[in-house]
């Protein structure tokens, strides 16, 4: 005859298969959620192609930018001028990295006595983003060797090197700044409490602190000065894209505006991973040994 | 899953349209190879025949003085080659002075894809087999000799034929058909430089960072004789067989382009042509040719 | 001569007086214990005696030098003295064995041997033998903190100071902070200690004194203070921290 006791495996066995169907239940839901949205965007990028290739004009802008003839045939020259760009910002960037890390410490040294270094490094500051760098890029360009003065240089290229250097030493300078201020003042309190000097601490403890949490804008900017080589071109170095207009002017097409595109983005693409890994190796590092910050 | 099988075959239906898309090529404006009547012709503004060209106009190209927002010369001035040669072509197609407007058109802009917001371009470009596919050209206006601007009592200076330029290092404007000729005829061994205007071409040269500008004859000497102080035309370059000539630039497939060239033939039976070139570029005759 | 002698010491905070004149001083080997509310001046007390603060007004002597004198060489006083504060402030992109020998690499110039192997030695006295690759965000509260009084003893100071040291701890790591201040004061370290462990206080200080409002209100033997206090905000005082359960 059934009993009490043995109702209750009857109910737990029950229970607990509710349980499995309701959690099966939620995972039906959330991957049902997750094939809408996909579904959905698919069908809205299909309407956009199709769209775009239905409309009359899209034969001559086909031919005249995603003809690939154009863009194999451009690549390799443009391809070539492209290690001008590279060599560019390469040997910037050193420089870049270098000076704006001095004119950000300059502004950043306290008291009366340095007014006149913080206010240098404002007025730097202000100057070199202020100024449009393809205007620097001329006035150095052109203007300098124009003086006829011996023994300077007359190399574009170096001129163009120089304007991009001052040029973007401001802005990182910047970077750097946020950075600095961002280090919390007990850290500077606790190194200077060791006895270190001013210049000790922050070259130890405060700088190495303050350039990892930067290193995403910096490489931004890393980013921006490799588009900017391109600047170059206006005082008619064949850097890529100087050599992706002479291309484009040849066949009147846009072919190479693409391959040169292409090189810039293959080049982006790796630095910004490396970046990323570079940071979360450096994540752990940054968990303040006890800092409220 | 269900939903993605029907992603996957939306996917696959883009990937049909896309490969049989529509071939249909635009209509060639104005598709009727009726008259070049003034009436009828297939013009972007009724009534007026805009002309394009680029800003600033430099001589001999154009002349006269210029007023806002024309610089250097004025297009409207009807001085210059260039512009006696468009006005000249105006009136066989029956369009008045003042029933001509012109247009700033930057050169990248002449040969951007959709429609021009001019008639035809005249800014010494060369013909070339690869841009007639993109735009029609007319008939030449005017058969073009390259040439080469030094700075005098420089080496190069002493130059006397074409393989003496090997060593230097050389300029041309971006857009001229003198970049390829440097590469082709004259191969150097220091990489030439392009610059995007006529004004940074002549600032390097007078800066002596480059050593010699190649340009066609006739702004050779404009430089020469304006720009840079100190210069001299050291040669023109032997003319190629076919020759290079300039051309006007129009809407691929624009039927006013017949009428042009119907006009084109006239002035140059009528010796219009070689007489506007006489007035204008008389000079551009008088460069030795480098062998 | 004592080790340290604060005379007249005041310092504001904008329209905010902290520290309202401040008298103490202390002998050598000896171990006083600043006790007050939040807010009545401990930490800038001590922030003042290591130099991290300019004085408004006053003077402080370590020994027999002057040490808010013009034209002092801070750094060099700071080289003396040995702080360690609330948060730690390890150093965090520095490994603990990185943390230690800074100061006495870069501040007093002794070869990476001579520091490394003193750094190794005090790390072991206190129980962080194996920890020295380490970096600070893998230990402990205590063991940062412990690191922290490892860093400061590195420089062989004649002073140490401790601010609120076991204020942000958890309880069960409070105790072996306190058992390595315990060691020092017996091992004959000069102490200045800010602190809310009454019990400790009583147990270790040859001295606690009351701040109140940025004066001391207050000072003696912890067996007087503690039991027999004079003033009636110090008893008032008391009163709390008794009823809080922290005596």
């Amino acid at each position: 005859m059934a009993s009490e006791g043995d109702r209750r495996p009857d109910l737990e066995v029950e229970a607990r298969r509710s349980r499995v169907l309701d959690g099966l239940r939620l995972e039906a839901e959330g991957a049902r959620g997750v094939a809408i949205a996909l579904l959905s965007t698919v069908v809205f990028l299909a309407v956009v192609v199709v769209a775009v290739m239905q409309s009359p004009g899209w034969p001559a802008v086909h031919q005249a930018f995603f003809g690939w003839h154009d863009i194999s045939s451009s690549f390799p020259e443009v391809a070539r001028a492209f290690k001008l760009n590279v060599k560019i910002f390469l040997v910037c960037e050193v420089f870049i990295l270098a000076l704006a890390l001095v004119i950000a410490v300059l502004r950043s040294l306290p008291g009366p006595v340095f007014f006149p270094l913080r206010a240098l490094a404002v007025i730097y500051t202000d100057l070199a983003r202020g100024v449009p760098t393809i205007l620097v890029i001329a006035l150095l360009g052109y203007g300098v060797p124009g003086l006829q003065l011996s023994g300077v240089p007359r190399s574009r290229v170096f001129w163009a090197g120089v304007a991009l250097v001052l040029v973007y030493s401001g802005y990182v300078a910047e970077v750097y700044r946020a950075g600095i201020e961002s280090v919390h003042p007990s850290q500077e309190a606790a190194a200077r409490s060791l006895g270190l000097s001013r210049f000790q601490a922050l070259r130890r403890v405060i700088l190495p602190q303050a350039v990892r949490r930067v290193v995403p804008p910096l490489l931004n900017d890393f980013i921006g000065l490799q588009k900017d080589t391109a600047l170059v071109g206006v005082l008619g170095v064949v850097e890529a894209f100087n050599q992706t207009q002479i291309d484009s002017s040849a066949t009147f097409t846009y072919g190479s505006y693409l391959a040169a595109a292409a090189l810039f983005v293959a080049l982006t693409i790796p630095l910004a991973r490396f970046t990323d890994w570079l940071l979360a190796r450096d994540r752990r590092r940054r968990q303040a040994a006890g800092l409220v910050v | 899953m269900k939903a993605f099988g029907a992603a996957a075959l939306a996917i696959v239906l883009v990937a049909l349209a896309a490969a049989c898309g529509s071939t249909k090529k635009s209509a060639p404006a104005g598709g009727s190879q009726s008259s070049c009547a003034k009436g009828s012709l297939n013009l972007v503004s009724a009534g007026t025949l805009t002309v394009g060209t680029d800003n600033p106009a430099f001589p001999p190209w154009f002349g006269g003085t210029p007023k806002s927002p024309w610089k250097v010369s004025d297009p409207r001035s009807g001085q210059g080659f260039e512009s006696a040669v468009a006005y000249a072509v105006a009136k066989q197609l029956g369009f008045s002075k003042s029933e001509v407007e012109w247009k700033h058109v930057p050169f990248s802009n002449s040969y951007a894809p959709g429609p021009k917001s001019f008639d035809f371009d005249i800014n010494e470009i060369s013909f070339t087999a690869a841009r007639a596919k993109v735009v029609s050209f007319s008939d030449s206006y005017y058969d073009v000799n390259q040439s080469v601007v030094v700075n005098k009592g420089t080496p190069i200076a002493s130059v006397t034929n074409v393989a003496g330029l090997k060593p230097y290092e050389l300029g041309a404007q971006l857009g001229t058909t003198s970049y390829q000729l440097i590469q082709n005829t004259i191969n150097p061994s220091k990489k030439p430089s392009v610059f995007p205007t006529n004004t940074g071409a002549v600032q390097a040269l007078k800066n002596k960072q480059i050593d010699g500008l190649v340009v066609d004859l006739p702004t050779a000497f404009y430089v020469t004789a304006v720009q840079v102080p100190n210069s001299k035309v050291l040669g023109q370059f032997p003319t190629t067989p076919g020759g290079e000539h300039f051309g006007m630039v129009f809407e691929k497939g624009n039927s006013l382009v017949r009428c042009v060239n119907n006009a084109l033939t006239k002035l140059r039976d009528r010796g219009t042509l070689k007489q506007l070139q006489q007035k204008w570029l008389a000079k551009a005759t008088g460069a030795p040719t480098l062998k | 001569m004592s080790a340290l002698r604060l005379e007249a010491v005041r310092k504001s905070f904008g329209a905010n007086e902290v520290l309202g004149g401040i008298d103490l001083e202390l002998e050598e080997h000896e171990v006083v214990c600043l006790i007050g509310a939040s807010g009545s001046g401990k930490s800038t007390l001590l922030r003042c005696v290591n130099l991290l603060e300019p004085l408004d007004s006053g003077r402080i002597f370590l020994g027999e030098e002057e040490i808010t004198r013009r034209g002092v060489d801070a750094n060099a006083v700071r080289r003396r003295i040995g702080i360690v504060f609330q948060a730690f402030n390890l150093f965090p992109h520095m490994s603990v064995l990185r943390n230690v020998t800074l100061g006495p690499r870069d501040a007093l110039k002794l070869p990476r041997e001579e520091a490394e192997s003193r750094a190794l030695e005090l790390l072991g006295r206190f129980g962080l033998a194996d920890r020295g690759d380490d970096y600070p965000d893998r230990l402990s509260g205590g063991q940062q903190q412990r690191v922290a009084i490892v860093r400061a003893l590195a420089m062989r100071p004649q002073l140490m100071l401790l601010d609120e040291v076991t204020s942000a701890l958890d309880p069960e790591l409070v105790a072996e902070v306190l058992e390595v201040i315990r060691e020092l004061a017996e091992g004959g370290m000069t102490m200045l200690i800010a602190t809310h462990e009454m019990s400790f206080a009583r147990d270790i200080a040859n001295r606690v004194c009351f701040l109140d409002a940025g004066l001391i209100l207050e000072q003696g033997p912890p067996g007087e203070i503690f039991q027999r206090p004079r003033e009636p905000r110090t008893r008032q005082f008391l009163e709390r921290i008794i009823e809080a359960g922290r005596l």
